[in-house]
């Protein structure tokens, strides 16, 4: 997913090959992880994808089934595969995501701790963002999604820079080796306050801390223990609000030619019930944009912090 | 060199650019350190030599030194969650900062507080401590601190007010009368901030969370290939920088001669090898075939012509820059920083970029694009710029409106050109968190401006025969 060595500089003009991972795109929302294998083939609704088709094929190309159906393959990045990845958690979405590695500061180079580790959803962001020479290491108690997680690293060609690790993290903090390691940490677990004591030990000067919670108590709690040891304080909700793009044709009522669209030349009869219709061109079309009518009204509250800085 | 963005650029150093945040945000200021600069906090001029070689996140307060009036650091106290409630600490009261009076009485009835405000008269006669004697103190050598102590003494109505009434009393007098620094690492996050409170037009009005999504969509990540239109002064430009930390390159690209400003890049401690990494070229220079030379000589004359500008334009603004105050918030390269020092230090970002690198951007297309212009039409310049990019590539255009994003949306899928295509908004509400007066912020941003993303495919030509 990442060119971590300049001489593979991630250019998608390169074709696919055997053993490629590759986000299988039919529509919006509908978009699926492969991992091309010469002798397979992937089925859906649209019919039948003969692997062995795209192989050779530029990341971006229209591939077609054996009924004439057609899907896109596209180069995975860490956006696509939130949107693909098996959700064995709750996960975190791109606008959370992209805030939370703005304001944590995570630059290459950096050294990231995250609990819990969940789907890998933040992580693999997490990941690209402290390219080439950074590193994230993320905590999950529970042993089998840890193993799932490491196994998406390996599958999305992180490995490099994501270490997985199976620890309680709320009952036994961080491991002692990080401390006054770590640039930033993240945390989304269900009682966070337990490990900002952990936090603060093993950040850096000025290191960053964020703990995502979907409810107001665990912020407070959070807060109230923060104030300790931590500074600029900020707690933010983040949402996305999308829309729908669309032409219409409307009817044009104006009597005369001077309405919006002047170019439109427009005839007019009057009707037996005394309206007028509108022929020749009679309606006028326009681009219009509107907010989608479904949305996700709650992730999580983001709380930031920052080490105090004792000089 | 230990300078730089690299995760150890956490101590200041001379030539370094810093920003400070001066009483919880009430002024902005962008700052160069060197032993010669000052900063007027009050009515005192500050020398910022104390500021080298000091962590970022340093809290500074004014004091009386011999030699005049002198940064030091505050003492800051790691404390045990008991001492928060005196309002020593620093930062508690950044939460605070936002509550209005409204606020006041509401929250005052969820508290358990036997105090109310009933008996409050504000007839100017409550404060005992005259200037003269707040100024005797000060020759005294007292520290802010100790002024504010006083001044609470000599109140005859501190004691009667409620005890959020009394920190915002404190709150106040310390201000005024101890005023507090923060020294801040200019990155992405902390620029865009700074200017977005006050100087937001600088910047297209693009929000911190518009911003961070620009980048995450457009997949910046090391070793690519950023294809920029950044008329939102550089901004841009240093946050794709920042990220691609020392590898790929940031493309700042412009149509016709002139290219766009940059100067907020200059700000980032861009260390040498990502300065490198800012390139920047003219849109006809990318867009000429890559062959045929001949056809390209008439660009070429005026290419030259718009490189001389180019550099010329550049070191004007530097120098402009240092002495002028027209920022409002980059109070930039304050008053006593030498000009020629100032252009020396100040790395060399933007050279135009050479024909070598221009041909390899042709031969693999841009790993994504990214773009801020606010007064460009929308859909030409994506019509443009699209197929520069590689295929699968994904872009994300930025705009305070939402019409000219739609139609570019709109024409865009007609032609078949890209998928995955949205158009979102952010929205983001910040709250205050303490015990018993959690709610939302009483002032929000209420708009951060729209982005439209999408990937790019092959034209249909294209993936009917792949071109290698
Ligand atoms: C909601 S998920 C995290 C999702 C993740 N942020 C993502 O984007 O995919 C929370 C995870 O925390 C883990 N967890 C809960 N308590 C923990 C503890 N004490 N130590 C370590 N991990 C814990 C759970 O097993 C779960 O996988």
């Amino acid at each position: 997913m990442l060119a971590c060595h300049p001489a593979k500089k991630l250019s998608f003009n390169r074709s696919i090959s055997d053993g490629d991972l590759v986000i299988v795109y039919e529509k919006h929302e509908s978009m699926k992880a492969v991992t091309v294998c010469e002798g397979s083939v992937l089925q859906n609704r649209f019919g039948v994808f003969k692997h062995s088709d795209w192989i050779g094929k530029q990341f971006g190309s229209k591939v077609f089934s054996s009924k004439g159906g057609f899907v896109y393959l596209l180069a995975p990045t860490p956006e696509l595969w939130t949107l693909v990845l098996n959700h064995r958690t709750q996960i975190l979405y791109i606008a959370d995501i992209s805030f939370v590695i703005t304001y944590l500061e995570v630059l290459p180079g950096c050294v990231v701790l995250e609990s819990g580790t969940g789907s890998g959803s933040l992580t693999t962001s997490l990941a690209r963002a402290v390219a080439p020479s950074g590193h994230v290491n993320t905590f999950d108690f529970h042993e089998q999604r840890a193993e799932s997680a490491r196994a998406d690293f390996e599958r999305t060609g992180l490995s490099s820079l994501v270490t997985v690790k199976v620890r309680d993290i709320q009952g036994e903090g961080f491991p002692d080796d990080f401390t006054g390691m770590v640039d930033s940490v993240f945390l989304d677990l269900p009682q966070p306050w337990l490990t900002i004591p952990s936090a603060a030990k093993v950040l850096r000067h000025d290191g960053t801390l964020c703990s995502f919670s979907p409810c107001i108590e665990q912020v407070q709690r959070t807060c109230e223990t923060l104030r300790t040891r931590f500074t600029d304080i900020r707690t933010f909700e983040v949402l996305l609000r999308t829309y729908e793009v669309r032409e219409e044709r409307m009817q044009s009522l104006s009597e005369d030619g001077d309405g919006s669209n002047g170019s439109v030349h427009r005839k007019r009869r009057q009707c037996s019930d005394g309206s007028y219709v509108l022929s020749g061109s009679p309606s006028i079309s326009s681009v219009m944009a509107r907010p989608c009518g479904e949305a996700r009204g709650h992730t999580g509250y983001l709380t930031f912090a920052r080490v105090k800085c004792v000089s | 060199m230990n300078e730089g963005n690299s995760s150890n650029g956490r101590v200041t150093w001379e030539g370094c650019s810093v920003l400070l945040d001066i009483n919880d945000g009430d002024r902005l200021v962008f700052a160069r350190l060197s032993p010669a600069a000052k900063l007027k906090i009050g009515n005192k001029n500050c020398s910022l030599q104390p500021l080298i070689g000091r962590a970022f996140g340093t809290v500074f307060q004014v004091d009386t030194a011999p030699g005049g009036p002198c940064l030091s650091p505050a003492q800051v106290h790691v404390t045990n969650a008991e001492e928060i409630g005196d309002g020593q600490g620093n930062d508690e009261w950044r939460d605070k900062v936002n509550v209005n009076s409204a606020d006041e009485v509401r929250d005052g009835a969820v508290n358990v507080e036997s105090r109310d405000n009933r008996a409050l008269v504000d007839n100017n006669t409550a404060q005992s401590l005259t200037g003269e004697d707040i100024e005797a103190m000060r020759r005294q050598g007292a520290r802010g601190n100790e002024i504010i102590e006083a001044l609470i003494a000599n109140s005859a109505t501190f004691e009667k007010k409620t005890a959020f009434s009394q920190e915002k009393y404190r709150l106040k007098k310390q201000k005024k009368y101890a005023p507090k620094v923060l020294m801040r690492r200019p990155v992405a996050r902390s620029i865009c901030e700074a200017y977005f409170k006050k100087y937001p037009s600088k910047i297209g009005f693009l929000r911190v969370d518009t911003l961070s999504l620009l980048l995450s969509m457009a997949n910046v990540s090391s070793n690519s290939d950023i294809l920029v239109v950044d008329m939102i002064g550089g901004l841009l430009t240093g946050a794709v920088a920042e990220r691609l930390g020392g590898t790929g390159f940031v493309c700042n690209s412009y149509f016709g001669q002139a290219p766009y400003s940059m100067d907020i890049v200059r700000i980032f401690n861009l260390s040498d090898e990502i300065c490198k990494r800012i390139l920047r070229s003219p849109i006809s220079d990318l867009l000429s075939p890559k062959e045929s030379s001949e056809k390209i000589l008439q660009h070429d004359v005026c290419n030259v012509e718009g490189q001389s500008n180019d550099q010329i334009s550049a070191s004007v603004s530097m120098v402009e820059n240092s002495h002028s105050s027209e920022n409002g918030i980059s109070d930039i390269g304050i008053d006593n920083t030498e000009p020629a020092i100032e252009v020396r230090k100040a790395p060399k970002a933007g050279e135009r970029a050479q024909k070598e690198v221009i041909d390899s951007w042709k031969e693999n297309g841009f790993s994504s694009l990214i773009v801020a212009a606010p007064e460009l039409d929308t859909w030409t310049v994506v019509k443009d710029l699209l197929p520069l990019l590689a295929n699968s590539a994904p872009f994300a255009i930025y705009h305070q409106y939402l019409q000219p994003l739609a139609t570019c949306m709109h024409n865009l899928q007609l032609g078949k050109m890209a998928i995955g295509l949205q158009i979102s908004e952010p929205w983001l509400r910040e709250y205050q968190v303490l015990p018993s007066r959690t709610h939302p912020c009483m002032q929000m941003s209420a708009f951060g401006g729209y982005i439209l993303s999408g990937t790019k495919i092959c034209s249909t030509a294209n993936s009917a025969t792949p071109t290698d």
